[in-house]
């Protein structure tokens, strides 16, 4: 009981100094280190993009918090304790992984501040939370389309998967995608492990050399993606590979090499896809302030960004009931990914196929709901 | 699992082996002069990895000028960190000296993500490693037979230096009794100056084979490798090179061969490492090479 009075003191202390400063504060917390690192730092590009953009909210000038969450659960629920603590946000603006935004999330939740995470996936970040949100699809959804791709256009009866367990993200889609591929009549001839870190994936690839299956799907992260992918070439699997929102990144074909080419994954945005004018907007913004492609990451903070100050422009007020409120009946917002409504605090909005090709990322197709 | 697939699986577990060994080495070296468990040794590694990088990928250097240059410029950076952070420590409980090991491990840890960044960095593997085998369904990349080689080769020369060189003489004698050896009229400092460089140009040989093995490179990258070595070290003997080797090999191919038969308990590698630990401190502490220590 204390602490709540202490924590309900720590919020209005938070309205009061940031009225009084006139400054909005938003705590970001993103992995800027460890082994999500570029996640966060392409994720900062898009934020930094989106304020420059659209400085004030409310009258109000408005001020980005960074943390470093550095890819890992523990400091992921430090920093978000800090943010609402210490820099007193309004709102918080993370994390990107899966595993980091389940351990924010309950902090979030107890101090009663909004929490908005761009990218994280799994299902279970925003279940049965009063002050959690996405801007991003969920795993039932991306794992159903990747296992539909992969009936239909790949034409797979069997398939291998390779999960990295130390991922709640991966856990959580490779059993969505398992569900709907053996409804849809295919099977999964072997499941195999390995953690986020590993880079000797020659033992899980030659237990699937030996079951040989017709292709092998890998939810992970780039680096192990990219090791995975040139270790199985390496050892002779020309199986075609599938993967997830996770293996987009510059990285996967500069580790990756050769053995990436081919390689297909399901995604939130590219810009081939870029359907909204405010899309079109960010593309050309981005790419002259960056001069490189915006990615799903980069592209789906902006949105998050922009949702959240239209949230308190719709409230009229920081006031963290009021934007919970406003966030929660957000409706056919123009984002960059795409025009989407949020459902049960998750946005619904269509998935977008890509495939490396001569060394970058093409478009193949985009899947709706 | 069918004869093919046994051996390619005990040529991954060679080669997996024969690089925690080496990393091992450098490890057990510095423990058997100092009885300094070195914490840094993986990060030191990550060093060297980047040091190569910059020699091959943005100087565009030979791959074997870059790895004489990672060598020699880790090698410094060892004699460095002994001088910096271990010498003022050497009259100090050996408590002191391991806790500092640990500082300097956070400390390059911290610098490498403030200088090189957190984005990992791909490695180039030269040519000549890159070429692969095929005898029937086993397919083996030339790397993963040069590993071995060449960590024989340097298991070999670095125990023909410690037992018919008097540099080696004078480490053994240093690991039996530092005080006589000043009466003998060597100076200590100067043969721990050079274990630490030798074993940082080990650890800076053994990285740059990984990163080729493995090609990424992350300011975190040594964390892992070095626990893994450690464990290989203490499951050799520590302070015994050929056991470091020994130790090496029976943990990747444990590794290797856990996941080959095991498939579903594949998650849970990391911590058959640490369980062999566990196990052999339990059960021989000394290691399978130790020698019973006088106390």
């Amino acid at each position: 009981m204390k602490k709540m009075l202490l924590m309900l003191g720590a919020l209005v202390l938070c309205a009061g100094t940031a009225l009084a400063a006139e400054l909005v504060r938003l705590g970001v917390v993103f992995p800027m280190t460890g082994p999500a690192a570029v996640y966060g730092q392409n994720g900062i590009k898009g934020l930094k993009l989106a304020q420059e953009n659209r400085p004030t909210v409310l009258g109000r000038p408005v001020k980005l918090m960074i943390v470093d969450n550095k890819s890992d659960k523990v400091e992921a629920t430090n920093a978000a304790n800090r943010v609402i603590q210490k820099d007193e946000v309004c709102a918080l603006i993370g994390c990107l992984t899966s595993s980091n935004s389940l351990a924010a999330a309950p902090v979030a939740e107890k101090a009663k501040v909004p929490m908005l995470s761009p990218w994280a996936t799994n299902p279970l970040v925003t279940q049965k939370k009063e002050y959690v949100f996405r801007i991003c699809f969920i795993d039932p959804f991306q794992g159903a389309v990747a296992a539909k791709f992969a009936r239909e256009n790949l034409k797979a009866k069997t398939v291998a998967l390779m999960i990295d367990i130390s991922q709640d993200y991966s856990v959580g889609i490779a059993g969505f995608f398992q569900r709907a591929f053996t409804k849809l009549g295919g099977k999964v001839v072997l499941k195999t492990h390995y953690n986020t870190g590993d880079q000797d994936f020659s033992a899980q690839l030659g237990a699937i050399q030996a079951a040989k299956p017709d292709i092998i799907y890998v939810p992970g992260y780039f680096t192990e993606d990219a090791l995975i992918a040139r270790q199985a070439r390496e050892l002779g699997l020309t199986q075609p590979l599938l993967s997830g929102d996770a293996a987009q990144a510059d990285e996967l074909i500069k580790i990756g090499g050769k053995a990436v080419e081919g390689l297909y994954f399901t995604t939130h945005f590219d810009e081939q896809g870029v359907t909204t004018a405010s899309g079109k907007h960010f593309v050309a913004a981005y790419r002259k302030a960056y001069d490189e492609a915006p990615d799903s990451v980069s592209a789906l903070s902006y949105d998050s960004y922009n949702a959240l100050l239209d949230a308190m422009e719709r409230a009229k007020s920081t006031d963290a009931a009021k934007v919970s409120a406003a966030l929660a009946q957000t409706k056919d917002f123009q984002g960059v990914t795409g025009v989407l409504t949020l459902v049960d605090h998750n946005a619904v909005k269509p998935a977008v196929i890509l495939q490396v090709k001569n060394g970058n990322f093409a478009y193949v197709a985009t899947v709706n709901p | 699992m069918d004869a093919a697939q046994l051996t390619q699986q005990m040529i991954n577990g060679l080669t997996l082996g024969s690089l925690y060994a080496l990393i091992a080495i450098g490890y057990t070296m510095v423990y058997g002069i100092l009885r300094l468990i070195n914490f840094a040794h993986g990060d030191v590694l990550m060093v060297g990895c980047y040091f190569a990088w910059f020699g091959a990928v943005q100087f565009g250097l030979p791959w074997w000028v870059a790895l004489m240059g990672s060598m020699a410029l880790t090698a410094a950076l060892g004699v460095l960190i002994d001088q910096g952070a271990y010498r003022p420590l050497r009259q100090a409980p050996r408590i002191s000296a391991l806790i500092t090991a640990i500082g300097v491990s956070f400390f390059l840890e911290n610098l490498g993500l403030v200088v090189f960044g957190g984005r990992p960095k791909a490695f180039a593997r030269p040519e000549m490693f890159n070429h692969i085998y095929q005898w029937g369904e086993v397919r083996v990349l030339s790397l993963s037979i040069w590993v071995p080689i060449l960590t024989a080769i340097i298991l070999a020369g670095l125990i023909l230096f410690i037992h018919r060189t008097r540099m080696g003489m004078a480490m053994r004698a240093l690991s039996r009794d530092l005080v006589t050896v000043q009466l003998m009229g060597i100076d200590p400092n100067r043969i721990i100056a050079a274990t630490f460089a030798l074993g940082s140009a080990l650890a800076a040989a053994g990285g740059v084979l990984w990163a080729m093995k493995y090609p990424q490179i992350n300011p975190l990258m040594g964390v892992l490798p070095g626990l893994k070595a450690f464990v290989a070290a203490v499951l050799g003997g520590i302070g015994n090179v050929t056991g470091a080797m020994l130790g090496g090999l029976l943990l990747g191919m444990a590794e290797i061969m856990l996941v080959a038969l095991l498939p579903e308990l594949a998650g849970y590698r990391d911590a058959l490492a640490f369980v062999m630990l566990i196990g052999i401190l339990i059960f021989r502490p000394t290691g399978i090479m130790g020698e019973e220590l006088p106390e």
